[in-house]
């Protein structure tokens, strides 16, 4: 079980059961929601963003241990960050999680969200681990709705 | 974990050789992620014994041709492959005639067929079309699409927790702007049973014809259309050992022919002018363009193959699978059995505390284990659960007890990694 060890690994097991930045934002001014249809992953994605940065983020919803996990450490990352690093950041997670991108050999500023490079042993699971990073870019972009499948 | 084996209860389950059954499917004999297949995702669609690969092998190697519009020794040999196959399933579901046999590429295209063949042409506004809670959505899109068109009103009748229909409740739906009833046999999703025979003479008291969805059931039990009195009953050739893109629309004779064509073209007409197009009779009428001829042939084989082995004695060794898993998994603290129907088909759907079935899914994978992880194409059923999804285990007459326990002790692994 070597490859699910490292998809299933105790941090991550860890922001499943108890996820971080897991309520409603209630001075948001920007937020999205995500649906994957074909596993049921739904989840709504607050930010507050302020001076062209993300202030606050938080989320809500129900899906897998593994988009849970992303969601609840993916707000942990990008909050403070401007919002031209938190996109940044969601392409370089998606250029790892697809294995596009080396983590240790090439430089990138994805520090502990390198726990999700697993992932790209698990193709099906790849939409799970960036819904909540999709959904993310919707709602600083003002799309209401990101579906991914 | 102590055993809870149950002695076979049926001379027929003891008698089954499943070890020279599975020597039958050459895909059973592979590993995945170094362990050995244990596939269990036959509802979603079933393995092919050597017999119909062989089968669809001759056509493509000797027949291969068009059929019905050559006069060449090649076009006659496919031509009377494919009719045989035809007799084949109208045996099989005790059909009047082979005319009323169509194939189709699928349940879904033959629920389709029949919307638009006989559900535009006969339901108006103001009409009732009655479907249950327990469709999935291909027994209940087309029908949407239909009322929108219409202005038509899809009716549903309830279920219970246990997920068998309230039938006073449907009789209660019946009356008479009801012009249609569409049902699924055996529910994918819960593996109820439906009693369709009782509910088909229900809907006959008011004339309406009744469309029963067959995907699950045809593989699993015998099925006669007349005893039934089906109006309709459409199957999918791939979840009864037969390849993809084959299936049936039986139909009665006189709703066939009273019908519009489904799709336009060649094969299905009798004379075409630019002024006016003549229909072909029965069959032909109902199949526009070249078929999945192979496929089609594959179908029958895979009849010839159940007849072979036995369709009640597969079907008592399943009720015994079944019995002994449901006992299984359902002892496992934390598990929850969605779908205990008193009457059901091997079909195991079931749900974790806290562990969402898609990570269920990925770690049975890891262990060579086949399931479905998912909304079954259902997502109406998980509504009424109030699940986002289930993990679903579903057996053939190839697999084994010994499967199921992988099965038990993986799921347990699985409850140990989330605790």
């Amino acid at each position: 079980m070597s490859e699910l060890s490292e998809l299933y690994q105790q941090v991550i097991l860890d922001h499943n059961k108890k996820p971080r930045n897991f309520r409603k934002l209630e001075n948001a001014n920007h937020t999205a929601e995500g649906y994957n249809p074909l596993c049921g992953d739904h989840l709504t994605i607050y930010v507050n963003v302020a001076d062209d940065a993300v202030q606050e983020i938080a989320f809500e919803g129900s899906g897998c241990a593994i988009s849970k996990a992303a969601a609840s450490m993916m707000t942990q990352a990008v909050k403070g960050k401007t919002r031209e690093q938190a996109e940044d950041l969601f392409k370089e997670f998606h250029l790892m999680v697809t294995g596009e991108l080396d983590e240790e050999a090439e430089g990138n500023s994805l520090g502990n969200l390198k726990i999700f490079a697993g992932v790209r042993d698990f193709p099906v699971r790849v939409k799970c681990a960036t819904l909540p990073w999709h959904t993310m870019h919707a709602a600083l972009n003002k799309e209401d709705r990101v579906s991914t499948e | 974990m102590a055993s809870i084996i149950d002695t076979p209860t049926t001379n027929a389950a003891t008698d089954w050789d499943v070890e020279r059954i599975r020597a039958d499917f050459p895909v059973l004999h592979q590993t995945v992620n170094g362990k050995p297949l244990i596939y269990l995702d036959n509802s979603a669609s079933s393995q092919v014994p050597q017999v119909v690969i062989d089968r669809g092998s001759v056509y493509i190697e000797q027949e291969h041709s068009n059929i019905h519009r050559g006069v060449h020794y090649l076009s006659q040999k496919a031509t009377t492959a494919y009719e045989g196959a035809r007799e084949k399933v109208k045996r099989f579901i005790s059909a009047r005639e082979s005319r009323e046999c169509i194939f189709v590429r699928g349940a879904t295209e033959g629920i389709n067929l029949v919307m638009y063949g006989y559900g535009r042409k006969f339901i108006g506004e103001g009409d009732e079309i009655v479907v249950s809670a327990m469709e999935h959505h291909a027994n209940i899109v087309p029908w949407q699409m239909l009322c929108e068109e219409k202005g038509a009103r899809l009716r549903v009748i309830p279920m219970n927790d246990a997920g068998e229909l309230l039938l006073d409740e449907y009789d209660g739906l019946l009356n008479e702007r009801t012009k249609f009833v569409s049902l699924i046999h055996v529910s994918n999703a819960l593996g109820t049973i439906n009693p369709v025979k009782e509910m088909i003479a229900q809907a006959h008291k008011y004339g309406v014809p009744v469309l029963i969805d067959g995907a699950q059931a045809a593989p699993h039990m015998p099925v006669d259309v007349q005893d039934l009195d089906a109006d309709f009953y459409v199957f999918s050739g791939h979840k009864m050992y037969a390849p993809t893109g084959s299936g049936i629309v039986y139909g009665k004779a006189a709703l066939l022919e009273k019908m519009n064509p489904f799709q336009g073209g060649g094969d299905m007409i009798k004379t075409v002018t630019f002024e006016k197009t003549t229909y072909a009779d029965l069959p032909n009428k109902l199949e526009a363009g070249t078929p999945a001829i192979a496929s089609q042939i594959g179908l029958g084989a895979a009849i010839d193959y159940l007849n072979s082995i036995g369709r009640e004695q597969a079907a008592a060794y399943e009720a015994e699978l079944l019995r002994y898993a449901t006992k299984r998994i359902s002892a496992i603290e934390g598990v929850r059995i969605i779908g205990t129907a008193k009457n059901k088909a091997s079909v195991l759907s079931f749900v974790i505390d806290d562990i969402h079935p898609h990570d269920i899914g990925t770690i049975l994978d890891q262990e060579g284990i086949a399931v479905r992880a998912g909304h079954h194409c259902a997502q109406p059923v998980m509504q009424f659960f109030k699940v986002p999804a289930t993990a679903r285990a579903s057996f053939a007459f190839y697999n084994t007890k010994e499967e199921i326990d992988v099965l038990a002790r993986t799921i347990e692994r699985v409850i140990e990694i989330f605790s």
